[in-house]
C-alpha cells in the first residue's frame, strides 16, 4: 500500500491530527545566539534561524515533536518552513539547505516510527516547505509594476533542492503551505512533480493557502475558489488553509473549499488573532470548540494548529473531535475549471 | 463568488497582434500602456477569457509575451479573468506559462510534429495546470472533411486521457476554413465543421470546442457587414451542433434575428452548402452590403484619429473620459474664448446624448457616464474661463434642486440633476436636507427658471407643501417641480398644487425630467402645458372629492374583525434574549445576500434580475452597469472602504388592544450579549405590569370596509396577549463619506451615485442576513432553514420584518422608541433626523414577528376616530398626530 492509500485509509476512518506551531514553541527554550550557532561558523547571527537547530541543537525540535505526538498528532511537519536558498541567504546559511532539510526529516521520521511502534497506529512525516520571502507575482517597485526579482525556474529549483532533501531524509510527503503566492506555489507544485519522476514514485503534494483578508484572498489575490482551480492539477493529497486568522475568521472559506474539493481538507489555523502585544491567548477550549464545529459540519479531514497553537491546543482539539466521523470527499462534477484572479467555470 | 459562463464563451481577440492591427502597433512601439487599457476595455466589456497573442515576425514574442502578462498581473480588473496563451510557438507558450498564476488555456497543441512531442508539451500543461486547445492537425496536415477532423480529435483525445489529461480541459479546434472562394472543393467546409463538432462531442465526453471565426469569411475581407453576418449565421448553427468557444469580437457580431433576411439567406445557403451556386449569389449580393457599416466600424476602431470637437462628441456619447481633458485643452486653444468650447463642441456632443436618451436609445447609467465626461472638461476650462472674469455659460435654463429638510436620500434627485445638465440645463443642487428659507433663497439669488424638490420618505411629503406654502407666501411664480419615491401625482395634486399657485407638477422618474424641464422654459408650449396639468390635478381632486369615508369602519368595527391568529403557531422563546451588537459585519458575507432587481431600478433599468442582463432592449446597458457594480464592490470588500454596523434586540411582550408592551428591556440577565438560553424560571409576563421597565408599541390597524371573512389587519394581532416575544433591529453602513468626496473632487457623478446605490443595497443585504441570524441563530426558531438568496428574496421564510414608515406601520416616529430599545445610536452610530430619516442614508430598521401567520400588509387609510386613539396611546396632541399620519388620512 503506498503512503497516499495509507493516508487515505485513516482518513476514511476518523478525523486526523496534524501539529501546532513551532516558532512560538522555540521561542519558550529561550534560546541564545550560541544555542542557534553551535559550533558553525556562518559569519552572521544565528538567532532566529529556527531550522537551523535540526544541526545545531536538535533536542530543541525533538522534544516539540514528541510533545505534539503526545498530544495526540498522526502528522509531524517538519521544522523546514525557511530551510530554502532564498530565506536561508539571511543567515548566511544557503550552503546547508540540504543538510539541514535531511537531518530534519530524518529527525522527525525517527520519531514518527517510535510512536507508531508503540501503538501501531500509523504516523506520517511532512516536508513543510515555506512560500520564500519572494513573490513571483508581485513587483515590489511600485514605479514598475512588470519587475520581478525572481523567476518562475529559479524559485522551481530552490524548490527541488529543499524537496530532495526532505524525501532523501524520510518524509512521506511535501507540505507546501502558508500559500500567500498562488504562482509560487506552482513552482513548488512543478518542482514536487519532478522530484517523483526522477524518484520514479508518486510524491504527494499537501497545499494550504494562507488569506490576507477577510473577504478571502491570498496576496497574489486568488479567491479560494481560484486557488483551488490553479493548483488542482497537482492532484493534492490535502488542500486546505492555514496561518492566515483564527478559525472563527476562516469558517466560510474552509465551508466554501469542503464543498468544492474532491480531495482531503487540511485546516490549521492560528490560535485566534493576536493581542494587543502580538501575543496568542485563544484558550485550547476555544480553538477546539471553533474547529470542532468544522468537524461537526462534515467540513474537515485533518485538524491542527499554526502560530500560537501549543500541544495542548493540539490535545484539546485530538479530544474534541475524537470520534466525530469525518468529511466525505466531495464529489463535484465534471467542469471546465479555470481561474484568473477569480474562478471561471464553464457550463458543461 | 463562481462565475459560471453562459453556453457560450467569447474570447476577447484585442490582445492579439495577429487580429488587432492596433494593438500591434502600440506592442511595436513598446507603448504597453496602451496595451493594457485595451486589455483593462475588454474585460470591461465582457470578455470572460482575455487571448494573449505576440507571433510576429518584428517581434521578439518571448520578450512581449512575458512582459504582457507579467504587467497585467499587476491588474486586478484584468487579472480576474483567466488568460489564454496563443502562440504557434512553444517556447513562448511555456515563457507565458511561468507568469500566470491562475489557471489559464493554452493556445495551441497539435500533433503536427508526432505523438511524442504532442504528449510532451500535453504533459507540461498538465503539470503548470493549464487547459489546452487541440488543434486538428497532424503530421499529414490539418483537418479539412468532417472525417479528418472527427479522426483527429478522437485520436488525441484517447492519447490525452492516456496519460491523465482532464478531459474537461480540453479544448478541440478543428479548424474553421474559408467558404464561397469560388473553390468547388471549400463549399462543403462550413458543413464539416458544425457537423464534426456534433461527432467530437459525442465521441469525445466532457471536451469543449472552440473556433477562429474570421477565416471563414476571409474571402469577403473589408465587407464588414458580410462579414459579420456570415459569423452570426455560423454560430446560430453552430452552437447547438457543439462549438462552445470562440475567439470573436463580441461588439462584431449580429442579432441573427436582425440580420437583413436577404443577406442573411444567402449566408445560411453558403454555409450550410445548400446548393453549388450559393457562393456566387452571396458574392452578388455583397457588394450591395458593402461599406453600408464601414463608417462606424472605423471610428469605433479610430476615433482617435478623427478632428477634435468629434472626438469630443464621440467621447460623450460613449462615455469615455480617458483622452478628455486633452482634447478639452485642444479645442480651448483653437477658440478665441474658453466659454465657446463648453457652448460649442460638448454641448453639441451632449445635445446627442440628450436626443439619444430621449429616444430610447441610450439608458441612464451611459447619461450619467457622458455626464461624467461632461463635468471634467467642464471643470478643466473653469480656471480659464474664470481668469478671463467672462461669465458662465447660459445653458437652457437654472433649475435648484434639493432634497428637502428631515430628508436624507438624494440618489434620484443626483440622477435627475445630471440627466439634466446633460440637456444643457445648469444645474444649482443643495444636497440634501435643506430647509424651506435656504431653497428659496437659492432661487432667487440665481434667478432660478425652476425649482425641484426631492424626498424619499412619507414626512417629506409634508415637508414638500411647507416648500409650496413658503413660495406662495414670497409671491414665487416659478414652476415647482415634485420628484421621489414616495410622491405620487396624487399627493401632488390634492395636497402641494393648491398650497402654490404656480406651476406644480409631479415628475416621475428621471427621464420624464428633461421633457417637462424644457416644456417650462419654452416660450410657446409653457402656457399650454401648465394649464394642461392644472386641469389634470383638478381632475384627480374632482375623482377623490367623491369618495368619502364612507367606506371606512368605525375603529371599534375595525378591532372586532382584527385577524385571530392561531396562538399555537406563536413562535417559541427566543435563545439568545437581549440585545446583540455587531460591529463589523463582513461585507463579502453581505454581497452574497444582494437583492439586485432594485439596484437596477434605482437606474430606471425596468426589469428582473438576472434576466435583466440580456434583455433585447436594457441588456446591454445593464450588463455594463453590473459589471462596474461588481468592480466597484470587489473594491469596497477587498479595501474595506465601508462598515456594516447594526444591532439587533428581542424582548419579551405582551399585546393589550392594537399596542405591544415590551417588557424588561433594561434587566440584565436578558442582556447577555453572547446570548445563552432562556432565562432559568422565564414566567408568562405579568399582564398589569405597564411600569418603566415596559416600553409601548402602539400599531395602526387597517379600517377599510372589507369583504366577509377579510381581516382588519394590525401588526399587534400577531402577538399574543398571554405573553410572547418581539424584536427589533437597525443597520446601516458607514465610512462612505470619505468615497463619495474622492468621487465629487474627480467630478464623477457616475461612480457617486453608484457607491450610494451598492450601500443601499448593502444595507438590505444586512437587514437580510441578520434576519437569517436572528431566526437560526439569536431567536433559533427556525434553526434547521436552508434558503437561497432567491428564496430570501421572496422572503419564504417565516416571519416578517415590518419597517416604521412602510405599509404595515406606516407612522415613522415609532423609529424613535425602536432607537431607543436598541440604543442604536451606541450600538450601531444610527441617528434620526427631525422627519425620522436615519442616518447614515444607508440604513434599515424595524421589527421582528416571529408568528407562523404573520405576514406584510398595507395600514392604508385610516379615520379619525384611529387617529384619535392612536394620539392618546402615541402621548402625542391631535395635531401632532395628524401630521405623523397625513398619509394615511383623508
Amino acid at each position: 500500500m503506498s503512503v497516499r492509500d495509507t493516508f487515505n485509509a485513516e482518513a476514511a476512518k476518523r478525523i486526523l491530527i496534524t501539529d501546532g506551531a513551532f516558532g512560538t514553541e522555540i521561542q519558550n527554550w529561550k534560546l541564545s545566539e550560541a544555542d542557534y550557532a553551535g559550533t558553525l561558523t556562518l559569519g552572521h547571527d544565528q538567532k532566529g534561524n529556527n531550522d537551523i537547530l535540526a544541526l545545531t541543537k536538535p533536542e530543541v525540535p525533538e522534544a516539540i515533536h514528541r510533545a505534539y505526538f503526545e498530544a495526540g498528532s498522526d502528522i509531524a511537519e517538519t521544522n523546514t518552513f525557511s530551510a530554502n536558498r532564498i530565506s536561508q541567504a539571511d543567515y548566511g546559511a544557503e550552503g546547508l539547505v540540504r543538510e539541514i532539510n535531511v537531518e530534519s526529516a530524518k529527525l522527525a521520521r525517527r520519531i514518527a516510527d517510535e510512536y507508531q511502534a508503540k501503538d501501531g497506529r500509523p504516523r506520517f512525516v511532512a516536508g513543510a516547505i515555506g512560500p520564500t520571502n519572494k513573490t513571483l507575482s508581485l513587483s515590489p517597485d511600485v514605479n514598475d509594476p512588470g519587475y520581478r526579482e525572481i523567476d518562475f525556474d529559479y524559485l522551481k529549483d530552490v524548490y527541488r533542492e529543499q524537496i530532495d532533501a526532505l524525501v532523501e531524509g524520510g518524509a512521506d510527503f511535501v507540505l507546501i503551505e502558508t500559500v500567500f503566492d498562488t504562482l509560487n506555489a506552482k513552482a513548488g507544485i512543478m518542482a514536487a512533480i519532478e522530484a517523483g519522476e526522477a524518484l520514479g514514485r508518486d510524491l504527494p503534494i499537501m497545499l494550504s493557502m494562507t488569506l490576507t483578508d477577510l473577504s478571502g484572498r491570498n496576496l497574489s489575490g486568488h479567491t479560494v475558489e481560484a486557488f483551488w482551480h490553479a493548483v488542482r492539477h497537482a492532484r493534492p493529497l490535502t488542500i486546505g488553509l492555514n496561518c492566515s486568522f483564527g478559525a472563527e475568521q476562516l469558517r466560510p472559506h474552509v465551508k466554501t473549499l469542503s464543498e468544492l474539493c474532491d480531495t482531503l481538507i487540511m485546516v490549521y489555523p492560528n490560535a485566534g488573532l493576536p493581542n494587543e502585544l502580538g501575543a496568542y491567548d485563544e484558550a485550547p477550549a476555544t480553538t477546539a470548540g471553533l474547529v470542532g464545529e468544522w468537524a461537526f459540519a462534515g467540513q474537515v479531514n485533518v485538524l491542527g494548529g499554526c502560530c500560537g497553537s501549543t500541544p495542548a491546543h493540539i490535545k484539546a482539539i485530538a479530544d474534541h473531535v475524537r470520534g466525530m466521523t469525518p468529511r466525505a470527499v466531495a464529489v463535484p462534477p465534471v467542469r471546465t475549471r479555470l481561474a484568473g484572479l477569480e474562478p471561471f467555470t464553464m457550463a458543461a | 463568488m463562481t462565475t459560471t459562463s453562459t453556453q457560450f464563451v467569447n474570447i476577447g481577440e484585442r490582445t492579439n497582434v495577429t487580429g488587432s492591427a492596433a494593438f500591434k502597433k502600440m506592442i511595436l512601439a513598446g507603448d504597453y500602456t496602451r496595451a493594457v487599457e485595451v486589455a483593462r476595455q475588454q474585460v470591461e466589456n465582457g470578455a470572460q477569457v482575455v487571448d494573449v497573442n505576440m507571433d510576429e515576425g518584428l517581434l521578439d514574442a518571448h520578450h512581449a509575451m512575458t512582459t504582457f502578462l507579467k504587467l497585467i498581473a499587476a491588474e486586478p480588473d484584468i487579472a480576474r479573468v483567466p488568460i489564454m496563451i496563443d502562440s504557434s510557438k512553444w517556447d513562448v507558450i511555456e515563457a507565458g506559462l511561468k507568469c500566470v498564476s491562475g489557471k489559464p488555456i493554452v493556445n495551441s497543441i497539435s500533433m503536427k510534429e508526432g505523438e511524442e512531442q504532442f504528449l510532451a508539451h500535453a504533459r507540461k500543461c498538465m503539470n503548470y495546470g493549464a487547459a489546452v486547445v487541440v488543434m486538428a492537425f497532424d503530421e499529414v496536415g490539418q483537418a479539412d472533411t468532417q472525417a479528418r477532423k472527427v479522426e483527429i480529435c478522437e485520436r488525441a483525445y484517447k492519447l490525452l486521457t492516456g496519460i491523465g489529461f482532464p478531459p474537461e480541459d480540453i479544448i478541440f479546434d478543428p479548424n474553421v476554413f474559408a467558404v464561397a472562394t469560388g473553390i468547388e472543393e471549400h463549399n462543403n467546409y462550413g458543413v464539416d465543421f458544425i457537423e464534426a463538432c456534433r461527432e467530437i462531442k459525442a465521441r469525445c465526453p466532457h471536451v469543449h470546442i472552440s473556433g477562429g471565426l474570421s477565416n471563414l469569411s476571409f474571402s469577403f475581407r473589408g465587407n464588414e457587414p458580410v462579414r459579420r453576418a456570415m459569423h452570426s449565421v455560423f454560430l446560430y448553427h453552430a452552437i447547438p451542433a457543439g462549438m462552445d468557444m470562440a475567439i470573436v469580437n463580441a461588439g462584431q457580431l449580429d442579432v441573427y434575428d436582425q440580420i437583413d433576411p436577404a443577406l442573411r439567406e444567402a449566408c445560411e445557403d453558403v454555409i450550410l452548402n445548400r446548393d453549388p451556386e450559393a457562393g456566387d449569389r452571396l458574392v452578388a449580393l455583397a457588394e450591395k452590403f458593402r461599406g453600408t457599416d464601414a463608417a462606424a466600424e472605423k471610428q469605433a476602431a479610430e476615433w482617435r484619429s478623427l478632428e477634435v470637437t468629434k472626438r469630443l462628441e464621440y467621447a460623450l456619447v460613449k462615455g469615455i473620459d480617458a483622452h478628455v481633458v486633452d482634447d478639452t485643452e485642444e479645442c480651448r486653444r483653437m477658440y478665441a474664448r474658453p466659454i465657446e468650447v463648453i457652448e460649442g463642441p460638448l454641448m453639441d456632443g451632449m445635445n446627442v446624448v440628450g436626443d439619444l436618451f430621449g429616444s430610447g436609445k441610450m439608458f441612464l447609467p451611459q447619461v450619467v457616464k457622458s455626464a461624467r465626461v461632461m463635468k471634467k472638461a467642464v471643470a478643466h476650462l473653469m480656471p480659464f474661463i474664470e481668469a478671463a472674469k467672462e461669465p458662465g455659460a447660459k445653458g437652457k435654463g437654472k433649475v435648484v434642486m434639493a432634497t428637502v429638510k428631515g430628508d436624507v436620500h438624494d440618489i434620484g434627485k443626483n440622477i435627475v440633476g445630471v440627466v439634466l445638465q446633460c440637456n444643457g440645463f445648469e444645474v444649482i443642487d443643495l444636497g440634501v436636507m435643506v430647509p424651506w428659507s435656504k431653497i428659496l433663497d437659492a432661487a432667487n439669488e440665481n434667478d432660478a427658471d425652476m425649482i425641484g424638490l426631492s424626498g424619499l420618505i412619507t414626512p417629506s411629503l409634508d415637508e414638500m407643501v411647507t416648500v409650496a406654502e413658503e413660495m406662495q407666501r414670497a409671491q414665487m411664480r416659478m414652476p415647482l417641480l415634485i420628484g421621489g419615491a414616495t410622491t405620487s401625482k396624487v399627493h401632488t395634486a390634492l395636497r402641494i398644487a393648491p398650497a402654490y399657485t404656480g406651476p406644480v407638477v409631479h415628475v416621475l422618474d428621471a427621464s420624464r425630467a428633461v421633457g417637462v424641464a424644457t416644456t417650462l422654459v419654452s416660450t410657446t408650449i409653457r402656457d399650454d402645458y401648465v394649464a394642461g396639468v392644472a386641469a389634470d390635478y383638478q381632475a384627480v381632486r374632482d375623482a377623490r372629492e367623491g369618495k368619502g369615508q364612507n367606506n371606512l369602519l368605525p375603529l371599534d368595527e375595525a378591532r372586532k374583525r382584527g385577524f385571530a391568529a392561531d396562538m399555537s403557531l406563536k413562535a417559541p422563546p427566543v435563545q439568545r434574549p437581549g440585545v446583540h451588537v455587531f460591529d463589523d459585519w463582513d461585507l463579502a458575507d453581505l454581497r452574497q445576500y444582494i437583492d439586485w432587481t432594485p439596484f437596477f431600478r434605482a437606474w430606471e433599468l425596468a426589469g428582473n434580475y438576472p434576466a435583466i442582463l440580456t434583455d433585447a432592449v436594457v441588456g446591454e446597458s445593464a450588463s455594463s452597469l453590473f459589471a462596474d457594480a461588481q468592480a466597484m464592490l470587489d473594491r469596497i470588500v477587498a479595501e474595506k472602504w465601508l462598515t456594516a454596523r447594526g444591532v439587533a434586540g428581542l424582548w419579551s411582550c405582551h399585546r393589550h388592544d392594537d399596542d405591544v408592551w415590551v417588557h424588561d428591556r433594561h434587566s440584565a440577565d436578558h442582556r447577555s450579549p453572547d446570548g445563552g438560553s432562556v432565562p432559568e424560571g422565564f414566567n408568562v409576563p405579568d399582564l398589569d405590569r405597564t411600569n418603566e421597565h415596559s416600553t409601548r408599541l402602539p400599531f395602526l390597524r387597517q379600517q377599510i370596509a372589507k369583504r366577509e371573512g377579510r381581516a382588519n389587519m394590525c401588526l399587534a394581532d400577531f402577538i399574543d396577549p398571554a405573553g410572547d416575544w418581539i424584536g427589533g433591529f437597525a443597520v446601516g453602513i458607514h465610512g462612505i463619506d470619505a468615497h463619495l468626496a474622492r468621487y465629487k473632487a474627480d467630478n464623477d457623478d457616475y461612480n457617486d451615485i453608484l457607491l450610494k446605490a451598492l450601500a443601499d443595497r448593502l444595507a438590505e443585504a444586512f437587514a437580510e442576513a441578520l434576519h437569517a441570524h436572528v431566526r437560526q441563530e439569536l431567536w433559533g426558531y427556525a434553526s434547521g432553514e436552508q434558503l437561497t438568496n432567491e428564496a430570501l428574496i421572496r422572503e419564504q421564510y417565516r416571519g416578517i420584518r415590518p419597517a416604521p414608515g412602510y405599509p404595515a406601520c406606516p407612522e415613522h416616529s415609532l423609529k424613535v422608541r425602536l432607537f431607543e430599545m436598541l440604543e442604536a445610536g451606541k450600538n450601531a452610530g444610527l441617528e434620526l433626523t427631525e422627519s425620522f430619516a436615519m442616518l447614515p442614508t444607508a440604513a434599515v430598521s424595524g421589527f421582528y414577528f416571529g408568528h407562523a401567520q404573520a405576514e406584510y400588509f398595507g395600514v392604508a387609510r385610516i379615520g379619525e376616530d384611529q387617529l384619535i386613539d392612536y394620539a392618546q396611546r402615541l402621548g402625542v396632541d391631535k395635531d401632532r398626530a395628524t401630521r405623523l399620519l397625513r398619509p394615511n388620512l383623508d
